[in-house]
């Protein structure tokens, strides 16, 4: 049986519909639809949104398979209602040629549960010295668009210029992590309040401002397209408003992580609260949700990072950096931004599915709910209320700050293509 | 008091009194001709020191003998301990041989409050200094010395700094001694102005319940007391200030600048000193200086700590000041 009939979803929020999907498509969504021929999944006034598509996620294959592997790292997604994910280059090792690029393609098809775009290494082995090689990424069977050093700065502002330059020729975007390095050195944790109290090395707010500001204006003078990676701080806000009313093609994300939690947090010295960018501070985060809300801030990326329980289980400045977030992005989402009132679910369609599409160049997916389009789907029980148990995570990673929190919302269904990935909050 | 003593933060007024009046006890244990207790005969404490510090260390170990414990020193430095889980796995090790306190030192930090309570360890956790962090003990022993020269008769006892006026000068941004006495000489009631460098006072200080003052000179008349902290050399090369002449001239302290200081003012420094750069040998040698008493007077503090946390509930001496808490 190749149809399925979702019955009375919200699609994007709305009024209750049915949608019809035939094969790998949708083949028509309205009221009343017709069972014959499909399987029915009641969907009970669930929202349905498109595939969500993650810009910044790290599957730690080839090189650190004890966090995650594609396969892992895929079902992760699949169970957060990710249909496409971008999986970062700073692997072992780096995605910086066509071989590895290929060969993590190649395992995203193979996993099945949702589709695997690499990003690749702008320099050779993220060292920030010499480019790599950027053309050949791109005509590779995986057909690299997005480029980032991510984990790491393209602190050289000529590699970053000749960088944003050479990838015009085939219509790319580098992603920035935009951290200077020398403001950063022995950084712990925002610098503030709290890290002048802990006693923590401190990360400035304008460690991460001055290269987003130095390369919006790049982008300005060659005429290129830059994508700022989790963007944490007020002051960015301020940089990315001005850089997009001056014109400037620029595209920004910010985490889940960013949009809720605080560098008061780190007060119980629990590693699991580390990550690069740190947690900044609650007017930071006012100020990151609001950009998301006005557009400033085009999207929502995970920035995914799982590593193994003995990485952080140990004193705060031997941990390493990063949070799994997959599994509670959407939950993230909807409690700071929907319920907040800040953005509707078309909104959140837009941000964490259509627009990283767009960025990523991403053909298939980030597509609207109507006729003839991909069946690429999730469908979220937007009622539901429980307390995160990473004992249930799909990732081989536990590393979560929303152990036992309550967060709303539950991702019950995920269509990949018409496939399902997830079902009744299972994976397929 | 708390089971632990991570920072001097998380010390009351009373709680900090109490260790300072028993402090007085236990240094009259010094004057005895067998200067030991029976107060943790059969207790096991364990030094663990992730971190060099052979003043620190025999300063603990001292206080912990002369109250009759069995000592372990576990000193990680030159072992094969490197990665960060060894903190763990440490601290297991010392919970299956039955370890009664831990007193840690550690360049991370943080370090000794993960270690009292990520469940690794059952033990009270005393913080021997960690990172740029806290060093509890140091700031009471600041506390017990400043009590003794400035509140006066009977070393004070059962009394606090109030109206004290308290003057900290140096490397704030990396000390954690200065942290621990803001917090601590707060709590006591005293009035703190922290003077140093911009480079050296950390982004957010402006929370912490301290005056801050960029010029040494025109603090030191209204000085109680003036700690000099101890500036590390390769904070030169960082850029943290221009040269170790120019530091000297404006934050360094010497005879012409003590000689601003009331009468009563007493030095203070952590030790070891870097004569020459932030402190002349003339105001180091000075009876002003309290840098040998502090030393002393370490002993008891830490002697006062371990009993009140281990020994708990009997007076230590004979001193009924103890039982009302
Ligand atoms: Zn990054």
């Amino acid at each position: 049986m190749s149809k399925i009939l979702i019955r009375g979803a919200k699609v994007l929020g709305g009024a209750p519909q049915d949608v019809l999907i035939d094969g790998e498509f949708i083949e028509a969504v309205g009221a009343g639809l017709s069972a014959e021929g499909a399987e029915v999944v009641e969907a009970d006034g669930k929202v349905l949104l498109p595939g969500l598509v993650d810009l910044h996620t790290h599957l730690r294959e080839p090189g650190r398979e004890d966090s995650e592997t594609v396969l892992t790292g895929t079902r992760a997604a699949a169970s957060g209602g990710y249909t496409a994910v971008f999986a970062m280059a700073n692997t072992f090792p780096v995605a910086d040629t066509a071989g590895v690029v290929e060969q993590v393609y190649r395992l995203g098809k193979e996993s099945g549960y949702c589709d695997v775009q690499p990003i690749g290494a702008v320099t050779v082995g993220l060292a920030g010295k010499k480019l790599a090689e950027l053309g050949a990424m791109h005509e590779s069977a995986a057909g690299v668009t997005v480029f980032s050093d991510d984990g790491k700065c393209v602190d050289d502002a000529v590699i970053m210029r000749r960088a944003l330059e050479y990838v015009k020729a085939f219509g790319g975007v580098v992603a920035q992590h935009a951290q200077e390095p020398r403001l950063t050195e022995g950084a712990q944790m925002n610098e503030g309040v709290v890290s002048a109290e802990l006693g923590l090395g401190g990360w400035p707010a304008v460690a991460e401002e001055s290269i987003i500001a130095r390369d919006v204006l790049l982008a300005e003078h060659v005429g290129s397209r830059v994508h700022i990676c989790h963007l944490s701080t007020a002051g960015s806000v301020e940089i990315v408003r001005w850089a997009k009313s001056r014109g400037i093609d620029v595209t920004a994300e910010v985490t889940p992580h960013h949009l809720l939690l605080t560098d008061e947090l780190v007060r119980s010295y629990n590693p699991v609260y580390k990550v690069n960018p740190p947690l900044r501070t609650e007017r930071d985060v006012l100020a990151l949700r609001e950009a998301l809300a006005d557009g400033t801030i085009d999207i929502v990326a995970t920035d995914h990072a799982p590593h193994p329980h003995e990485d952080k289980d140990c004193e705060w400045a031997a941990a390493a950096m990063g949070m799994v977030g997959l599994e509670t992005a959407l939950s993230v989402v909807q409690h700071t931004m929907v319920e907040t009132g800040l953005l509707d679910w078309a909104g959140v369609a837009d941000r964490m599915s259509a627009t990283p599409a767009r960025i990523g160049q991403l053909a298939g997916h980030g597509r609207p709910v109507a006729a003839g389009e991909p069946a690429n789907l999730t469908l979220v029980d937007s009622a539901y209320r429980g307390e995160v148990d990473p004992a249930g995570f799909a990732s081989r990673s536990r590393n979560t700050p929303y152990e036992g929190r309550e967060l709303p919302g539950r991702v019950t269904h995920t269509f990949l293509r018409g496939r399902k990935t997830l079902v009744d909050g299972k994976l397929a | 008091m708390k089971r632990h003593l991570i920072s001097a933060a998380d010390l009351t007024r009373d709680d900090a009194v109490l260790i300072l009046d028993t402090a007085e006890e236990m240094a009259r244990v010094a004057d005895r001709p067998i200067k030991k207790l029976p107060a943790l005969r059969g207790r096991t404490v364990c030094n663990l020191f992730f971190e060099d510090s052979t003043r620190t260390r025999i300063s603990f170990e001292a206080a912990e003998k002369r109250l009759s414990a069995d000592v372990i020193n576990f000193a990680a430095k030159g072992s094969s301990v490197s990665k960060g889980e060894s903190l763990k796995d440490t601290a297991q090790t010392l919970e299956a041989m039955g370890v009664d306190a831990v007193v840690i030192r550690h360049s991370a930090s943080g370090a000794p409050y993960r270690l009292a309570t990520s469940g690794w360890i059952d033990a009270p956790v005393i913080n021997a200094g960690d990172g740029t962090h806290q060093h509890p003990t140091q700031a009471l022993l600041d506390a017990f010395t400043m009590r003794r020269r400035l509140v006066g008769p009977d070393a004070g006892l059962g009394q606090d700094l109030a109206g004290k006026r308290i003057t900290l000068v140096g490397d704030v941004l990396h000390s954690r001694v200065a942290r621990s006495n803001v917090a601590l000489l707060h709590t006591l009631g005293a009035e703190v102005t922290l003077v140093a460098p911009p480079t050296l006072v950390p982004v957010g200080v402006e929370t912490w319940p301290c005056e801050v003052s960029y010029d040494l000179d025109s603090v030191l008349p209204k000085s109680d007391a003036v700690m000099m902290l101890r500036v590390q050399r390769e904070r030169m090369n960082a850029a943290f200030f221009p040269t170790e002449r120019e530091y000297s001239r404006r934050y360094g302290l010497d005879g012409d600048r003590m000689a601003r200081m009331p009468e009563h003012a007493i030095v203070m420094h952590p030790g070891p000193m870097v004569r020459g750069m932030e402190i002349t040998a003339e105001v180091a040698d000075s009876d002003r200086c309290t840098v040998v008493e502090q030393v002393a007077n370490g002993v008891s503090i830490r002697m006062a700590v371990l009993y009140l946390l281990l020994g708990g509930n009997e007076p230590a001496l004979t001193n009924p000041r103890t039982e009302e808490k």
